[in-house]
């Protein structure tokens, strides 16, 4: 025997092992299994910031679990060949039935079978003309094979329809899924209100891009924050609505109108949409040296810490000598409690205060070590005053002066292009469309047989109950019209 | 009507719900008990004679109606003090989880005479409602901004409802299990001989399954669609999406292995348990516990 023949003989083994029912099912199970513990563990695409601190907390397990993709569950080599054996499995199943299904299109219905007695739902009736049934069948839309001595009718062929159809959309989800992110594209960038982004990957604070979106591709609209609005139930202090309103051109440059985005309602250019997510303070303030020189004046954007926007920042001045850092506290309305000190009773800013503590030395900006605009690594540099201060007042220290002078509300804009989107709506809204086809439809297949009596029996495929009733009142309809 | 007002009157709908639903649990336990019949002769003959009840029967099925409107009314009231629909923190899911949970038992007693399961029913309805209104109870409030979208309604009254059914469907397959084991034992004790035959039991939660998980598929494309348009994503393997699709997952299998690979009984009353444990797990324990995106239990 020769050696491709086993090999080939091995291949088809395998391929009839993949695409049995049974496989599948073990598959699909496998999938669910698998997805649980990316619900059980920090995950790198969703929370970053805690898979760090699982590795400051338990070095050793992180390292293990690293090991096995379970920081990243949905992008892990097992995860994806669990989801990948199973569409190939669905694929092998799906795409043979088919081609079957079409080629029956049009096809009549299967020979009737030989002896009716042994089938289900067999009745006799006293002979009845076979023109009158087949009259009263077609009317109930079957599909019909006549023969000079037997009917056979079949209905329910589109319950095939709608489960082919369900499945080979599943696969369109996920070629969609894969067309997003191969080349999709997603950023951030946190604006100030007045400020104006233009759609280029430098405006972005983070951004990343799928594998084959190229960088020159981004939608060339600019965007200008002009007011941001935030509401707030003042028993419970949480948060009513947003609302952000924006000037915006496409391409940038182009005649400027105004737009509305709030948390449900984002901004549409082709399939890029811009999403309002996220927002907080930003306090201003003026830096003078020693000399009264102006050395920074502006908005630094403050990190909210709580459902009272009590948020802390860094404000850094790297053009003094020495270095000058504050890293602050803003509370939006102050209060204070004797446990807590100062905190922040509402979210609004009604009495706002910035309570600084000043640090002079190294910032550190320049070792080429990212470092975080919220805070100051003080390791090189030593406190030289702590002060809280109210709108508008100054605080002299040895090096210079900070005045308080406002604030203004800075929003995170979330911009994301995924083309994929479209296309996993559609397989989605197909997809449902097909299971709803083929779960409510029954097939079933009714024989007549001619002889001395009319013989009369039936199939429903699966077992669905029904046909039984269906027999019944084709034998009583036809008792009637004779 | 002022909304606190209405506030106040629909817990006091929930609870007159709890007290009436305590006396249709009442009335099928004694449904049950006093149709027991022992001739004098020989106590091993004991049989069931529903005729002798037939009245508590009738009443006990006029109590859940009672108790399905007034809870209905609680619902309503809730949406009125808070001018929205009441799904927007754990204890309105709740309430109104235990009044789809009360239709689809009302409706698979008209549709198919499921009377022997109004014992556990209204037991689970209790235990949710009186959970509900001890545990999870928050006043009244607005909606937070993100849940500002009609998606709210259509998503999440898919999913309740969908749980609803699921939950029935899971009563009956482990009511299954139990009357197998009898069954394998031996014979079925006297209170449960009115449970129908085990092939109408594994029937009738595929049934419900089937009519159902289209229902259920449609409840996460909602989201799907309602998160692309708040979060900018249609799937972010969220712990609850991430539930969800396992509930989804596990359905499918249910029913591949009941239709295609043609499982019945005792398998698929596992799977179809397995699969609806999933569907709890994610209610219970991402609400309370969980992280994430979907942290609106308030709690």
């Amino acid at each position: 025997m020769s050696t491709v023949l086993d090999s080939r003989s091995f291949l088809r083994w395998c391929w009839r092992q993949v695409t049995s029912m049974r496989t599948a099912l073990i598959l699909l199970l496998l999938l669910g299994i698998a997805a649980i513990p990316g619900s059980l563990f920090p995950q790198r695409t969703q929370n970053p910031i805690q898979v760090k601190q699982y590795f400051v907390n338990n070095p050793d397990t992180a390292r293990f679990l690293d090991q096995l993709s379970l920081f990243d569950v949905y992008g892990s080599p097992w995860f994806s060949a669990i989801y990948l054996l199973l569409f190939i499995s669905l694929i092998g199943c799906v795409l043979p039935r088919s081609i079957e299904h079409l080629k029956a299109i049009g096809a009549k219905p299967p020979l009737t079978p030989k002896y009716l007695n042994q089938m289900e739902h067999f009745t006799e009736i006293k002979s009845v003309d076979l023109d009158l049934i087949e009259k009263y069948l077609r009317k109930k839309h079957f599909r019909i094979r006549r023969d000079a001595a037997s009917i056979s009718a079949e209905k329910g062929y589109i319950r095939e329809s709608g489960n082919l159809l369900f499945h080979l959309s599943l696969v369109l989800v996920l070629i969609a899924i894969g067309i997003g992110s191969l080349f999709g594209s997603k950023g951030d960038a946190i604006l100030n209100v007045g400020d104006r982004f233009i759609n280029t990957p430098t405006s972005y604070d983070i951004l990343g891009f799928g594998k084959y979106q190229a960088e020159d591709s981004l939608a060339p609209f600019s965007i200008t924050v002009k007011e941001f609005k935030a509401e707030y139930d003042p028993i419970t202090n949480a948060p009513l609505d947003y609302t952000l309103t924006v000037k915006t051109a496409n391409p940038a440059g182009s005649t400027e109108k105004t737009e509305i985005i709030k948390v449900n309602k984002p901004l549409t250019y082709g399939s890029t949409k811009i999403y309002l997510q996220a927002n907080g303070y930003s306090p201003v303030v003026i830096v003078k040296d020693k000399f009264g020189k102006v050395v920074f004046d502006g908005p630094t954007t403050f990190l909210p810490q709580d459902g009272n926007l009590s948020s802390i920042g860094a404000i850094k001045v790297p053009d003094m000598q020495p270095q000058i850092g504050f890293v602050s506290s803003f509370l939006p309305t102050a209060d204070r409690d004797p446990i807590r000190g100062g905190f922040s009773s509402y979210p609004e800013v009604l009495d706002p205060r910035l309570l600084i503590s000043i640090w002079k030395g190294d910032l550190g900006l320049n070792t080429g070590i990212p470092q975080s605009v919220y805070r100051i690594d003080t390791s090189k540099m030593e406190r030289i005053g702590l002060k809280a201060l109210a709108l508008n007042e100054t605080y002299n220290f040895n090096e210079g002066s900070i005045t308080f002078t406002g604030w203004k509300s800075w929003v995170n804009l979330q911009i994301i292009n995924d083309p994929g989107k479209g296309y996993a709506l559609l397989g989605a809204i197909l997809a449902i469309s097909g299971l709803l086809i083929s779960l409510f439809t029954r097939q079933r297949r009714i024989w007549v047989k001619q002889g001395e009596k009319t013989q009369i029996a039936g199939l429903a495929k699966n077992g669905i109950p029904g046909l039984e009733d269906e027999i019944k009142s084709l034998v009583k309809e036809i008792g009637n019209e004779r | 009507m002022n909304d606190k007002s209405a506030a106040l009157l629909s817990n006091y709908f929930i609870y007159s719900a709890m007290a009436v639903y305590t006396l249709a649990f009442f009335a099928h336990a004694v449904e049950v008990a006093w149709s027991v019949k022992t001739p004098a002769v020989s106590v091993k003959k004991t049989t069931l004679d529903f005729s002798r009840t037939a009245r508590v029967s009738r009443l006990a099925a006029a109590f859940m109606i009672l108790g399905f409107a007034l809870l209905l009314i609680a619902v309503v009231l809730r949406g009125i003090s808070a001018n929205r629909f009441p799904l927007g923190n754990m204890y309105e899911f709740s309430i109104t989880g235990a009044l789809t949970f009360a239709a689809a038992y009302l409706f698979s007693l008209k549709k198919y005479k499921v009377v022997w399961l109004g014992l556990p029913v209204s037991i689970a309805i209790l235990l949710t409602l009186g959970s509900a209104i001890t545990l999870l109870y928050r006043p009244s409030a607005p909606l937070v901004p993100a849940l500002k979208s009609t998606w709210l309604v259509i998503h999440v009254s898919a999913a309740i409802i969908s749980g609803g059914v699921f939950l029935l469907a899971n009563f009956i397959a482990a009511t299954y299990l139990l009357m197998d084991r009898y069954e394998q034992k031996g014979v079925r004790p006297v209170w449960a001989q009115k449970v129908p035959s085990l092939e109408a039991l594994d029937n009738l939660s595929y049934r419900l399954v089937a009519l159902v998980f289209p229902l259920w598929s449609f409840a996460v494309i909602a989201g799907a669609i309602w998160a692309e348009a708040a979060w900018g994503r249609y799937w972010g393997w969220d712990p609850k999406e991430t539930w969800a699709f396992i509930t989804w997952v596990a359905y499918a299998a249910y029913l591949h292995a009941r239709i295609t690979i043609g499982w019945r009984g005792r398998k698929a009353a596992w799977l179809c348990l397995f699969a609806g444990s999933t569907f709890l797990f994610n209610y219970v324990y991402v609400n309370v516990w969980g992280t994430g995106r979907h942290t609106y239990s308030g709690l």
